[in-house]
This record gives C-alpha cells, sequence and structure tokens, in this order.
C-alpha cells in the first residue's frame, strides 16, 4: 500500500501520471515534463513535495543535539536562517542530506528525504538520549509545497500582507499566506528563486488550489518529480540513493563545504582521516559528446579503463545537451578531460565539465 | 488517461509495437498508448540496416527524460531500413507515432509469424485490461 500526500486526489484529478517513489504514490508528470522544466526557468511552478520529513527538536539542549548530528557548523546560524547540511555515520557516509531550520537555539526543524525520514529520526532520537532536548518526527502533520521560479515572489505577493522581499536566499519567516500560517523559507531544489512553504495538512488542498489560480496569469504550472530531477541535476544538486548514500563521504561527494573542522560531530574523524589520506574517487560532472543519455549505474571508462559509474543522467532541457554525474578517480576530474560512457554495448563519448551545469541568471542580468 | 488512438490498418504486439506490412516490407512503430505512457521521446537508438531480428526479441531502444525501454521486433527478419529523421526529431514518436514516429522496416518476414500478433480490435480488448 502506497503512502499519500494529502493533496493525492487533487493531482489525480488534474491527470498527473503516478508512480511509486520510495514508497509514496507521487505525480512525476502532469502535462510534459520538458513543458514543466521550462515553465520553473521562465515563470514558476508549485511541487507537492510533502512526503518528505520533517523532525522538530526542542529544547535547552537543541542545539548541542543539531551540532553533534549534522557535519556542517551550525554556531554561526541565526534564528530565521536556512542550512544545508549532511548526517553522516561514523564512517563518514552520509546517512543523509537536509535542511537545518533555526527558529531558536532551543528549536530546530530538520527537513529531510522522503525515503530516509524514518531512519534519520531513528539516528535522531537515538543521539537525543541522555540531552535536555525533545524530538518529534511531525512528517505526517506537515504539508509542504515548493514555489519555484523568477515569478515566484510576485505570485505568493498576492496572498500575503507578509513584505516578502525581506525573507532573503536561506532565511525563513512565519507568516499567513490567504489566511493560513506557515513557515516560508526562500530556498529550494531547483536553482531559480522560490520558496519552500510548511503548514499542517487541513489547508493542503486550499493553499494548492489558491496558488494555482493566482499563478496561473504569471505561468506557473503543477510540475512532478520528473521536473524536478531535471531542474536539481542541471544544476549539480546531488539526490540521495543515486548521488549520495551510506558507502559515500561528504568529500566524496560535492558535500566538502558542509564539513567543519571546528567542531565534533559524528563521522568527523573518518571524515579527516580520509582526507588526509585522499579520496579514491570523486562526483563529477560530465556533458555527452557522443549522442546517447548516461544513465545510472552506466560504467564510466578513460583510455579504455573503467574508472568509475554514473549516478544521475539525463537530457538537459535548458541546456539542451545531456549531462550527467559520476563518481571517477579523482585525478581525472580535470574540466575537458575526456571519458567514455558505456551505454549498452557502445562506448560514447563525453567530458568532464565543471559542476552546477546551470546557474541562473543574475538579477542584473535578468532585467 | 485520454483513449488512445488505434489504427485498424496494422497488426500490435503485446510490448506495444504496431507493425504494417506492405508488399515485401513490414513497417514498425509504437502504438499511441506506448507513446503516451513513455512521455516525451528524447533519443531513438536506430537498429542498422541488415541486423537480424527475431519475434519478441529486443530491436532497438527509446529513451525518454527518465526512462529507457526496449522497442521489440514484431517479426522476424532483417532491418532493412531505419527512420534516420528520428535521430533529429525523436518526439515524432509521440506527436505521429503512426505514421512520421514510424522506427524502421523488416524484410524477409515469414508471414505466418502474424499469427502471434493482434489486430487492432484484439489490441484494444488487451490495453483495457492493463492497469493505469
Amino acid at each position: 500500500m502506497l503512502l499519500k500526500t494529502p493533496l493525492n486526489d487533487i493531482h489525480k484529478n488534474l491527470g498527473a501520471r503516478m508512480v511509486d517513489f520510495g514508497g509514496w504514490e507521487m505525480p512525476v508528470v502532469y502535462t510534459n515534463q520538458i513543458e514543466e522544466h521550462h515553465a520553473v526557468r521562465k515563470a514558476a511552478g508549485i511541487f507537492d513535495v510533502s512526503h518528505m520529513g520533517e523532525i522538530m527538536v526542542t529544547g535547552a539542549q537543541a542545539f548541542d543535539l543539531v551540532q553533534k548530528l549534522v557535519s556542517k557548523d551550525i554556531e554561526p546560524m541565526q534564528d530565521g536562517q536556512v542550512s544545508l547540511g549532511v548526517l553522516c555515520n561514523e564512517r563518514g557516509g552520509i546517512i543523509d542530506d537536509l535542511t537545518v531550520y533555526k527558529f531558536s537555539p532551543q528549536q530546530y526543524m530538520l527537513v529531510v528525504n522522503a525515503g530516509t525520514a524514518e531512519k534519520d529520526y531513528q539516528w535522531v532520537q537515538q543521539h537525543a538520549q541522555g540531552l535536555d532536548v525533545k524530538t518529534e518526527n511531525i512528517s505526517a502533520e506537515i504539508t509542504k509545497i515548493d514555489l519555484q521560479g523568477p515569478r515566484s515572489q510576485e505570485i505568493l505577493q498576492q496572498l500575503t500582507p507578509a513584505d516578502l522581499s525581506e525573507i532573503k536566499r536561506y532565511r525563513f519567516k512565519e507568516i499567513s499566506v490567504d489566511g493560513v500560517s506557515m513557515t516560508v523559507s526562500r530556498s529550494g531544489y531547483t536553482g531559480e528563486d522560490g520558496f519552500e512553504l510548511y503548514f499542517e495538512n487541513t489547508s493542503a488542498e486550499k493553499i494548492w488550489n489558491v496558488l494555482l489560480e493566482k499563478g496561473k496569469p504569471f505561468g506557473l504550472v503543477p510540475c512532478g518529480l520528473g521536473s524536478r530531477d531535471t531542474l536539481r541535476t542541471e544544476c549539480g544538486m546531488m539526490l540521495y540513493g543515486h548521488d549520495i548514500d551510506e558507502d559515500h563521504t561528504p568529500f566524496e561527494a560535492v558535500y566538502g563545504w558542509a564539513v567543519s573542522e571546528k567542531k565534533d560531530f559524528i563521522g568527523k574523524d573518518a571524515l579527516m582521516r580520509q582526507r588526509q589520506e585522499g579520496l579514491q574517487r570523486k562526483l563529477v560532472g560530465f556533458e555527452m559528446l557522443d549522442r546517447g543519455i548516461a544513465r545510472q549505474h552506466y560504467p564510466v571508462y578513460f583510455q579504455n579503463e573503467e574508472v568509475g559509474v554514473v549516478t544521475s543522467g539525463t537530457p538537459s532541457p535548458t541546456l539542451n545537451k545531456n549531462i550527467g554525474m559520476a563518481y571517477i578517480r579523482p585525478a581525472l576530474n580535470i574540466p575537458g578531460t575526456a571519458i567514455e560512457i558505456k551505454i549498452r554495448d557502445n562506448l560514447a563519448k563525453a567530458k568532464i565539465v565543471k559542476l552546477p551545469f546551470y546557474t541562473r541568471p543574475s538579477r542584473s542580468e535578468a532585467f | 488517461m485520454r483513449i488512445p488512438t488505434i489504427k485498424d490498418d496494422r497488426l500490435y504486439t503485446k510490448e506495444h509495437e504496431w507493425v504494417k506490412i506492405e508488399g515485401d516490407a513490414a513497417m514498425v512503430g509504437i502504438s499511441d498508448y506506448a507513446q503516451d505512457l513513455l512521455t516525451d521521446v528524447v533519443f531513438v537508438e536506430l537498429p542498422k540496416a541488415g541486423k537480424a531480428l527475431e519475434q519478441f526479441k529486443p530491436a532497438c531502444v527509446v529513451e525518454s527524460v527518465k526512462s529507457v525501454s526496449d522497442v521489440y521486433a514484431p517479426l522476424s527478419g532483417t532491418v532493412s531500413e531505419a527512420n534516420s529523421a528520428l535521430e533529429k526529431s525523436p518526439e515524432a514518436i509521440n506527436g505521429d507515432p503512426y505514421g512520421a514516429g514510424w522506427i524502421f522496416k523488416i524484410t524477409g518476414f515469414k508471414t505466418e509469424e502474424t499469427a502471434n500478433l493482434m489486430d487492432a480490435a484484439a489490441y484494444k480488448a488487451f490495453i483495457a485490461t492493463l492497469k493505469h
């Protein structure tokens, strides 16, 4: 039996194609995946991502617990700030990547992947023992809608008295949207400007519908997980279970920047050791030169020798080329290096490129 | 899901290929039902002319943004021609699955193998049984 978000009926009524995503019945596409992708780059789109998990950490030692679990130093975080981070096991392997919302030094919200939410919560609970802190998995009560794209602020501003220009990138506020109180951050998983909305399930359909209605004149469309995947890949954002997992470390992935040397956290010893000894593999970006689309698990070759494996691969609707990410020998991580991807029986030419593949134009260029 | 168009002038497989026999060549493509299920076709790996095919064995590959799918040979025989226009415009498979979206032609096929295929009515009944 698949799990359903509070918007399940709405998706089906909109004609979405539903798929099993980590045990959840989720919309992969409504009308056309490539059009949904372009809508987010050029106008706006909304995504139901209520399957994701939210874990509240509250109490006198909330800071201590989060600081111990997350690889990034959260000491400099201000109230109302969002930070990306990684949970590691003792070996430095990635249990999950997540966003940390700091309400106060006594209250944090951890937003985690759907497929790992239960595992993450057990991990958090286990390490909370003996600390003056309460942990709560509120995933089942929370609806999460991501509103993404350059028109997002204009669309959302119609629905709230709060001045959205005051919510800067990676900041959040508790505001009222169409009369519903919610946590709204300026952040996302598409590489565009936009917001992530967290609120109680009882208002799920009302908020979804009003966003659709108010967004339509701006070109907003509902977007499925298919376009979410191409959007994130273009930005070199990693997907848990594909590009990262417990057998890979933040240094091997592109999360080295999220590892703090200054503080202690679970997995730090292993990570510092790994950095001293050197990496055996590194996650890199590549683009195809020959025809063909690289897919997860396809082998990577360099001068006829197998040197790695593809973790994500897709056509890029924005760049109009086929792109991907792969773990390869670190010495080969030089942009321009010629590699080959084994696609079925053929070796197709590709080259290493710098991540991200796509960066959105800055505001001054856009206007 | 919208109701797929099924053309009466050709035969179908359970894997949703169609085959239309014209003289000594059999033209092959995928059905409207299949292209809708695949969503946007972005890449076709065409079979080379001369490739030997066996009925219901993989002949070539079509890819959507998200997935890779085999196209199965509806008849045994030899590939005589592939639709090279699909290299530039794979989306023709979505837009016109029974016309411009044809994928390859087979010659030297055995007519008796058509007994293993479905006509339009049988194929219509078959896809009605599929859960979607």
